[in-house]
């Protein structure tokens, strides 16, 4: 296959074999685990394997090795492991359960899910975390998760973008609050079991790579400053996504790519970058001292109907704009899917309308998400139940009711479809080193539909990745780590030196600066729309944001107690050249497909154009040394199930 | 908006602290508390001074990572909310703003707003889950659960551990945090087995951690940025008194050698 369309891109050298099990694809899952080989019980105890990360899928990864009777190191940058940006999650959780009697099934949700990702997604990841939904709400509830329920006391499910069935379920708008409590309350209990070490306050800086496997991590203990190295057998990232990148996102103040960045570096494939996605409805940006971008869930498009005013530039108030005067369009543009497309094509749709000037708000960068029509349809009560939180959220931040006005979103930054390549056990190009929930790159393809990033993380680390590690470790040759090793002192001295250089530079500039200023371009060049020349310009504007930043920076303080400071510039820096990396993924993927919007490939009406013949494929970035551009191999992704077919939500 | 603010400034838990007064100007109305403190640490930094530490994280009320005592209320003015969703709209042009960290001598200061809440984990450790392993499980719907039931389960599960309570509380008491927890697993099916172990060990580990005692301020839930009732406090005190009288952790008694 042909690499490099309008630039040059070299050939890598990784080893791409998915591992995908023989067999029809409802049993892959099946006979993978009839087959795989297993520790027995009392000899798990003899082995150590560090999770980093704390949020759904590190947690329940954590909690379900430890109860299986690994020992488990676990490790998170906030002051406590419940604090983890899963924590954020409103909307739901997908499960095929099919209590609605809507006809939803494994196919059906697996079928979605494909659709949703525009195609760019294994079709056996897909069809296994179809497959283990119900499991994953069957857990959660054993562990006291307090789903809603109906009046009869049984589940409630709702709908969510893209979908035509009711699978989705919640917990109000704090569905990923009361997971992560459920899986946090389970490693909880494991660590008063004494299985789990919950290393909190401390941030992985790099993986340990021992003659070819990761053996460790090293991590800094954020009060004492000490780098210290943590011997395993086998290492777990479940380290979250990379949106930070824009500056302006909605995920958490330290959400950071460098744990998987760092793999990165140290050999690990790094599977389509630029597949990020702009989620719909946000809070849009008020001041220029922003920090974040609050997001308002998805659910709210169950009943909320998206509108602007026909007339461009129309500054009445909304309540004054009769109804025939406003442009309901993603009804009008979509009348089957209505306000309940995937978020790809409601955030393209809503930056369309402000490009042509029907925008509202402050900054005409907003459009209004209305519940009028629900209130009166479904009464108060009902929509408090609903919705109450998301309001008095709302209201909260902005000042103004969603009761009486309607309320005012744009697309914001949200979650990252690229991440680390993983294989079918979700063990990267590095053996030992596996990669679970949104770092990695696995299930989405190119777009993730609402309602399934729980899903996949809670698939990986309760009922995936336990399994594999088992059968990982029980193929080994040399099953335990040689803490002596000498990777562990040259790697944290490689650590040591990298913190040494930041306290260095000899500048005047906040780390925020260059953050701020490389959010701008990223999102003005790889956000909702994206077009060769400037993203080819954009590498070089990157890289020289990137050297003003090792010339111009003032961090402050030093390196052998706490300084938020260094932290934070720690992550910029890697921000830095993940940008780079970005915007040469997007520029290669000379197509349109899913989130990725190539302006060279839409239709007369903005509808995106994949291009499977060339791109229906895995793009997967090898690291080749601080100065050398890196190389590109592919994973060609084959349909047996499902014909790829140019998405339709018309 | 121009504002005075006076932080609480302390290097380590040994070292002595005191407040140190800062001017901010230029202040936009709706910029949040926090980023206000991050435009003041970006302007500390470039001028040599060591910048404020505080927690923070998620900035929209729901990771419990942020902790300011706010002239004097945690989480500062407003009711139900978080120090990361209060807006400088909320106060006064040219006012004098005073920040300190979280007060409790169970809440050691670890530099400037930041304190140790590790003693929340350690309670939610000491039983604060089901006994419950990942695999194969009960259909969920063979055990319905009344709307009732899980609205008041929902209504105490919303805790976000960020210890306001025990910062408001004269006594310094956790009960509001520790009854939330019982009271989310006491008012559902999967929660009964284990749930009079459960209470006693988590008020073993509160009393432990050297948290007060209730005596009834309500300051708790007046400071819970989640709202949480102090009726989770009954039904704190309500099962340990069942769980002492009539579920004794060690049910065969015995005496302990003298």
């Amino acid at each position: 296959m042909a690499v490099g369309t309008e630039t040059q891109v070299a050939q890598g050298t990784l080893r791409l074999d998915p591992r995908i099990p023989e067999g029809p694809i409802a049993e892959k899952w099946q006979l993978w685990k009839d087959e795989h080989e297993l520790v027995g019980p009392r000899r798990r105890g003899d082995h150590v394997i560090a999770v980093v990360g704390t949020g759904l899928a590190g947690a329940s990864a954590a909690a379900t090795l430890a109860g299986m009777g690994y020992r488990v190191q676990s490790f998170c940058y906030q002051d406590s492991a419940r604090r983890a940006h899963s924590i954020a999650a409103q909307g739901g959780i997908n499960a095929t359960k099919d209590y609605s009697n809507d006809g939803d099934s494994v196919h059906r949700l697996f079928v979605d899910t494909l659709k949703g990702g525009d195609f760019r997604s294994r079709e056996a990841n897909v069809w296994r975390l179809a497959e283990l939904s119900t499991a994953i709400i069957d857990q959660a509830v054993a562990q006291g998760v307090p789903f809603n329920r109906e009046y009869g006391g049984l589940l409630a499910t709702r709908s969510f973008g893209g979908v035509l069935v009711e699978r989705t379920f919640y917990c109000r708008g704090q569905t990923g609050q009361q997971l992560l409590l459920g899986a946090y309350g389970a490693l909880s209990r494991q660590v008063r079991a004494g299985m789990v070490d919950v290393h909190s306050r401390h941030e992985m800086l790099d993986v340990v790579v021992c003659d070819g496997r990761a053996r460790g991590v090293i991590a800094r203990d954020l009060l004492s400053g000490e780098i210290e190295a943590f011997p395993a057998d086998a290492v777990v990232l479940a380290t979250g996504g990379y949106s930070n990148v824009y500056y302006l996102s909605t995920n958490a103040m330290g959400c950071n790519v460098t744990a998987i960045w760092r793999a990165h570096r140290r050999g690990a494939g790094f599977a389509n970058p630029c597949y990020t996605q702009i989620h719909p409805t946000c809070l849009p940006q008020t001041s220029e001292h922003q920090s974040k971008l609050t997001l308002m869930s998805e659910s709210l498009r169950n009943d909320g109907r998206v509108w602007v005013p026909r007339e461009k530039g129309d500054s009445r108030a909304p309540g004054e704009i009769p109804k025939d005067e406003r442009y309901y369009f993603l009804e009008e543009m979509y009348p089957r899917y209505g306000n309940l497309v995937p978020r790809d094509v409601a955030a393209r749709a809503s930056k369309h309308v402000c490009d042509q000037g029907h925008g509202v708000g402050a900054t005409g960068r907003a459009v209004y998400l209305d519940f009028h029509d629900a209130i009166e349809k479904r009464g108060e009560r009902e929509i408090e139940s609903r919705y109450g939180n998301l309001f008095e959220l709302y209201e909260r931040i902005t000042g103004d009711s969603p009761w009486h006005v309607p309320m005012q979103i744009y697309p914001a930054p949200h979650y990252a479809m690229g991440g680390l390549w993983v294989d079918y056990t979700l063990q990267t190009t590095i053996p030992g080193l596996f990669a679970v929930g949104e770092a990695n790159f696995s299930d989405h393809g190119a777009n993730r539909l609402g309602a399934s990033a729980m899903m996949q993380c809670l698939a990986d680390g309760y009922f995936v990745v336990p399994h594999t590690i088992t059968d990982y470790l029980a193929r080994l040759e040399d099953p335990h780590v040689d803490p002596s090793h000498p990777a562990f002192a040259s790697v944290r001295g490689e650590v040591e030196a990298r913190l040494g250089r930041l306290l260095a530079v000899p500048g005047s500039t906040p780390a925020s600066h260059f953050h701020r200023e490389l959010g701008k371009l990223m999102i003005d060049v790889c956000g909702i729309s994206r077009e060769g020349p400037k993203l080819e310009r954009a590498i070089d504007q990157v890289r020289e944001i990137r050297e003003r930043f090792w010339s111009e920076l003032k961090v402050g303080g030093h390196g052998a107690s706490l300084n938020q400071s260094l932290e934070y510039a720690g992550r910029v820096a890697d921000f830095l050249e993940l940008a780079e990396l970005m915007c040469r993924d997007a520029l290669w993927r000379d197509e349109s497909c899913g989130c990725h919007l190539r302006e060279e490939h839409a239709s007369e009406d903005g509808e995106p154009m994949r291009n499977d013949a060339e791109f229906a494929n895995v793009a997967v970035w090898e690291h080749r040394g601080a100065d050398e551009t890196p190389a590109l191999n592919l994973e060609p992704l084959t349909f047996h199930e499902m014909k790829p077919k140019q998405r339709s939500y018309v | 908006m121009n504002f005075t603010l006076r932080v609480w400034r302390q290097e380590s838990a040994q070292a002595p602290g005191g407040f140190e007064s800062y001017e901010v100007s230029g202040v936009e109305d709706d910029e949040s508390f926090l980023e206000m403190i991050d435009a003041l640490n970006d302007r500390l930094i470039v001028d040599g001074e060591r910048p404020i530490a505080f927690d923070h994280d998620c900035r929209e009320g729901i990771c419990g990572a942020c902790s300011m005592t706010i002239d004097g209320r945690p989480h500062g003015p407003g009711t139900g909310t978080t120090t990361c969703q209060v807006y400088m709209r909320q106060f006064e042009d040219g006012a004098t703003i005073t920040v300190e960290p979280f007060r409790a001598t169970t809440f050691p200061v670890i530099r400037d707003l930041i304190v140790d809440r590790g003693a929340l984990d350690r309670i939610q450790q000491a039983g604060g889950y089901t006994g419950v392993n990942a695999g194969p499980k009960p259909e969920p719907n063979a055990n319905p659960i009344s709307p009732e039931d899980a609205e008041e389960a929902i209504d105490a599960a919303i805790c976000i551990q960020c210890g306001a309570c025990v910062a408001a509380c004269p006594n310094g008491a956790a009960m509001l945090f520790t009854g939330a927890k019982v009271t989310h697993l006491s008012r559902l099916p999967q929660g009964q087995p284990g749930r009079y172990t459960r209470v006693q060990d988590m008020v073993e580990q509160m009393d432990r951690e050297g948290f007060g005692g209730c005596t009834n301020f309500g300051e708790c839930e007046a400071a819970c940025p989640k709202e949480i009732s102090i009726r989770v406090i009954g039904q704190l005190n309500r099962d340990f008194m069942t769980g002492v009288l009539y579920h004794p952790r060690n049910p065969r008694g015995g005496m302990k050698p003298q």
